[in-house]
């Protein structure tokens, strides 16, 4: 019951449980392993049981909203009216939101119950969930290791059964890569698919809000739910959005494809090859075309990334200055000071080494050599990855090169850590929809993800895709 | 040391200028705060002029629709595709740490402003570029208190910067191309051209170079001129202060910088001691999407434009036949020129209504401190009155001295009805004037006498009487005519 929303909302309804029982349940489960974890950094047990009165009413009325029960957390970089949101920084020491982001807005529309907010990198920026004021988040199923980040909190609170789902956000793949490090399902829809109104900007013509489930039915539901068109967000897409738990069924057979370069990466563990190709030979089994194509771009994809992203979090970060809310230096002396040491205490040091980075290459005397370029590059990646969708509807690839790194491993190594983003960041560059699905685990039982991605808005038959991915 | 006029004739001035015009919207460039001018501080503010985390800009359309406006009367290119773009900088005015403008793609290119100096000198100075922006907040330091207060009310208003080629030479043009921006933002209805208050801005690019020489000096970019009439006063000075920089050798000495114009000594002083590169790190704002301009929308809004100054200015001439001195007057504001207009629609003797326009409607504005909208007459009584003099029913005399006050103190009555009332209708029919020559006449025959011996200055005593017997209401040069008819008979 607590790993499905189908099976939680017929529970409700049928009166076998409430939601009080459930509010309680996963205040229990955060009671007995958040102090260990750390996904959440705060939790809202009593507004959280309140809630569960209010929509419990809801449902012995008939009045209840398309996700009434469904108890979510939100990461650290959701606004969500008068509740803290920190990004996981000390620069945004003790802020409060003044309102609501569209996507909580919508789940709270929808009768979600929030339970809390969850830990991540700071200003989502980071691999691991190493990077965060609030102290690092562990792997429930191994807490020597790493759950992945940015969204690690997020992926375990859902891991940990401490809620159903979560809503995170993905940049370069801060949402899919936690989710295969801790076994779970991890959407990143298609860019503007869902509003950024309420996400801290990151990196904002690549920001995500994301979604982490236990299965694709949850998955499609939220999406469902908190996507589509928003006044407050003028990038946000008007497509229409399809019903996309009504059409979860895989229709045919969809022409898959795997970039060659991927499952011949040096980076690429062992375990998570043979997890790879083992599933590419079961679907060519079943009667799928599965073909390998080349992709030579990949190698430029992870340095467009880091000069795009970093350009544009170098300017989103500037707001936090000390001057109107947040953490504001007490050692300030004139303007400068206020600044500067504001800026130096708040800020964590990867979040400095991506502002610095990101002001050089926008910087006049690098600003052609390195962002300009990088934007054409970004174009030509963009170009040649809907090329494929041309001959194939699908796109399948390993999520992560490896599987959850012990703590501290990629730390020491920021190169080494951004590697870990090499076989994400593609859908984020392009702009694409992406998904990862559990596929299976490692000699030492760790979960391995396996990835799909389709074109722009095909979103359906992505969902369905992988739902059928983890059911065959 | 050389004098200014010598100074001139060795030196030339080159100047471009910037001007910053806040636009008259309700709501703000990219948030529906308001715009009012005035409000208690931080009153217009919400989480996105605030910049709180997780906000984002949503374009206000009415700022391109009057940038637009603008591009439009000044002759520019209006650009299809907009991008708007972060300059990015710190100030605590500035809330996002970045301003969100256009740097690569104004809405409007090129185009010129036609100018006439004070002097009669004519000239064309070409407009680079007009483009879209947000305002700052204003930092507050009072006295006494160490800390600075920022009042984000104006953080977010939009801007436009009009920004001109480096085609200035006159002081005195500079005061003449303001002056006409001016005008063209309020004939548009898009800022209210308010330079003491600041919603109208200009920064001057300032450089001299020897006469015959091709390249351009180094520029100094002045500020904080809160009138036209500084402006030209700022540039006069900064022009003197480089060329005695070139005079004494230390034109190397010359750097680029801003300065700041002391409206209270005329002189500009330097605001940063050393020289600061600001490198803004222009970017595409990936919060907005590109705003595109359909020829539709364009045409719309080129079917609504407003009859603009020049455009008046030659109509008064050309069909009303006023003189070029009249056509500025009346064209100086528009409702003025729109008042003017109504007027002529309904007399064709337009240089008596441009008279009146200029004389008496004019001089009781002026007088009061009123604007023309709160003229209490009708542009159809005035009409009424020109039409009494015309038929010599009235004097100009009697017309303007008495009958015009005493309609503004009666504005609901016609010409007419108040003429009448106050018996001032002339009545030159001859059976009114001619017994009363004949009477006249019979009074003074020996005067008469006089006359026709050659004492031909008594006229003037004949047509006096007449006028009298008749209390004011004959015309007097009809009069002139039959005593004197009378007289030779």
């Amino acid at each position: 019951m607590f790993l499905s929303y189908t099976a939680t909302r017929q529970a409700l309804l049928s009166g076998k449980t409430t939601c009080k029982d459930l509010v309680a349940h996963y205040l229990q489960k955060i009671e007995a392993r958040n102090a260990e974890l750390n996904a959440f950094v705060e939790v809202y047990a009593q507004e959280a049981m309140q809630q569960a009165e209010v929509i419990d009413q809801k449902i012995k009325a008939g009045t209840a909203g398309k996700l009434a029960g469904m108890v979510v957390g939100l990461k650290d970089v959701l606004a969500h009216q008068n509740h803290g949101l920190q990004g996981a920084s000390k620069i945004l020491d003790k802020f409060k939101s003044q309102f609501n982001g569209t996507a909580v807005q919508r789940l709270l529309d929808a009768d979600a119950i929030v339970i809390g907010r969850q830990n991540c990198d700071e200003f989502a920026m980071g691999s691991t969930t190493e990077n965060s004021a609030m102290g690092i988040t562990r792997n429930a199923f191994d807490t020597s290791r790493v759950p992945g980040g940015s969204s690690g909190g997020s992926a375990v609170a859902v891991q940990a059964e401490m809620c159903l789902t979560s809503l995170g956000s993905d940049t370069g793949g801060s949402v899919r890569q936690p989710a295969a490090f801790c076994g779970l399902v991890g959407l990143k829809p298609t860019y503007s698919r869902i509003s950024r109104y309420g996400l801290i900007a990151y990196a904002s013509s690549f920001d995500c809000i994301g979604v982490f489930a236990h299965n694709v039915e949850d998955t499609a539901l939220v999406l469902e739910v908190i996507a589509g068109q928003d006044d407050f967000d003028s990038t946000v897409s008007r497509t229409p959005v399809p019903a996309y738990t009504q059409n979860l069924a895989l229709e045919g057979k969809p022409k898959i494809c795997y970039i060659k370069e991927t499952v011949e990466n040096e980076g690429l563990s062992e375990d998570v090859k043979q997890a790879t190709m083992k599933k590419i030979a079961q679907l060519k089994a079943q009667g799928f075309t599965v073909e390998s194509v080349d992709f030579p771009l990949l190698k430029y994809i992870l340095p467009t990334y880091y000069i795009l992203t970093t350009a544009e979090a170098s300017t989103n970060l500037s707001r936090y200055d000390g001057v109107k809310y947040g953490y504001r230096s007490p050692n300030v002396t004139d303007l400068n000071s206020l600044y500067k040491k504001t800026r130096s205490e708040g800020f964590g040091i990867e979040v400095k080494r991506r502002i610095v980075l990101g002001t050089f290459v926008l910087s006049a005397s690098y600003y052609d050599a390195y962002f300009t370029k990088a934007q054409r590059v970004r174009r030509l990646i963009k170009e040649k990855t809907q090329d494929l969708f041309k001959t194939y509807d699908l796109i399948l690839m390993p999520v992560a090169p490896t599987v959850a790194p012990k703590i501290g491993e990629l730390a020491a190594n920021p190169l080494q850590m951004y590697l870990a983003d090499i076989f994400s960041v593609q859908a984020n560059v392009a702009g694409i929809p992406a998904i990862a699905v559990p596929n299976g685990t490692d000699s030492q039982g760790l979960p391995i993800g396996i990835q799909v991605m389709a074109d722009f808005f095909q979103e359906e038959k992505m969902l369905a895709f992988a739902k059928y991915l983890m059911e065959k | 040391m050389l004098t200014y006029e010598q100074a001139r004739q060795k030196y030339e001035l080159v100047v471009g200028l910037e001007v910053h015009a806040q636009m008259l919207t309700q709501s703000k460039a990219y948030s529906s705060d308001s715009t009012e001018y005035g409000s208690m501080p931080n009153t217009n503010i919400s989480v996105i002029t605030l910049a709180h985390p997780g906000t984002l800009p949503k374009f206000n359309k009415k700022v391109a629709e009057f940038a637009i406006k603008m591009g439009l009367a000044c002759h520019c290119n209006i650009s299809e595709y907009n991008v708007f773009d972060r300059k990015n900088y710190f100030y605590p005015d500035l809330p996002k740490g970045y301003q969100i403008t256009q740097d690569k793609t104004p809405i409007c290119r090129g185009g010129y402003v036609p100018v006439k100096t004070k002097n009669g000198v004519e000239s064309q100075v070409r407009l680079n570029r007009i483009h879209m922006e947000e305002d700052a907040g204003k930092s507050m330091h009072l006295a006494e208190e160490i800390e600075t207060l920022v009042d984000l009310n104006r953080a977010g208003v939009p801007l436009i910067e009009i920004v001109t080629e480096p085609d200035i030479r006159e002081p005195e043009e500079a005061y003449a191309y303001l002056t006409e921006i001016r005008k063209l933002v309020r004939y548009l209805e898009i800022c209210d051209g308010n330079m003491e208050e600041g919603s109208l801005r200009c920064d001057a690019n300032i450089s001299i170079r020897l006469h015959g020489e091709t390249k351009y000096g180094r520029k100094v970019e002045v500020k904080n001129m809160n009138s036209i009439r500084n402006v030209q006063r700022a540039i006069e000075h900064e022009f003197m202060r480089q060329v005695e920089l070139f005079e004494n050798g230390l034109g190397d000495t010359l750097v680029s910088e801003t300065r700041m114009f002391d409206a209270t000594n005329g002189q500009t002083y330097s605001l940063r001691s050393k020289e600061a590169l600001n490198d803004y790190r222009y970017f595409p704002e990936p919060d907005l999407q590109p705003f595109i301009i359909t020829q539709d929308y364009l045409n719309s809004i080129k079917t609504a434009m407003p009859p603009l100054p020049n455009f008046l200015k030659e109509k008064f001439m050309n069909t009303y036949g006023l003189p070029e001195y009249d056509a500025l007057v009346l064209t100086d504001t528009k409702e003025i020129a729109l008042w003017f207009e109504e007027l002529c629609s309904q007399t064709t003797n337009y240089k008596a209504a441009s008279n009146w326009m200029m004389g008496s409607v004019k001089s009781y504005l002026n007088e009061l401190n009123l604007p023309i909208a709160q003229f209490p007459l009708q542009p159809s009584q005035i009409a009424e009155i020109i039409g009494l003099i015309e038929q010599n029913k009235l004097s100009f005399s009697t017309a303007s001295q008495k009958l015009f006050p005493a309609l503004l103190d009666n504005p609901k009555t016609t010409a007419t009805e108040m003429a009448k009332k106050l018996d001032l209708l002339q009545d030159s029919s001859d059976d009114l004037i001619m017994p009363l020559i004949a009477a006249t006449l019979a009074k003074y025959p020996d005067k008469v006498q006089e006359y026709k011996n050659g004492k031909k200055g008594l006229l003037g005593l004949f047509v006096g009487e007449v006028m009298k017997g008749s209390k004011g209401k004959a015309d007097p040069k009809k009069v002139n005519e039959l005593v004197l008819a009378a007289l030779e008979k």
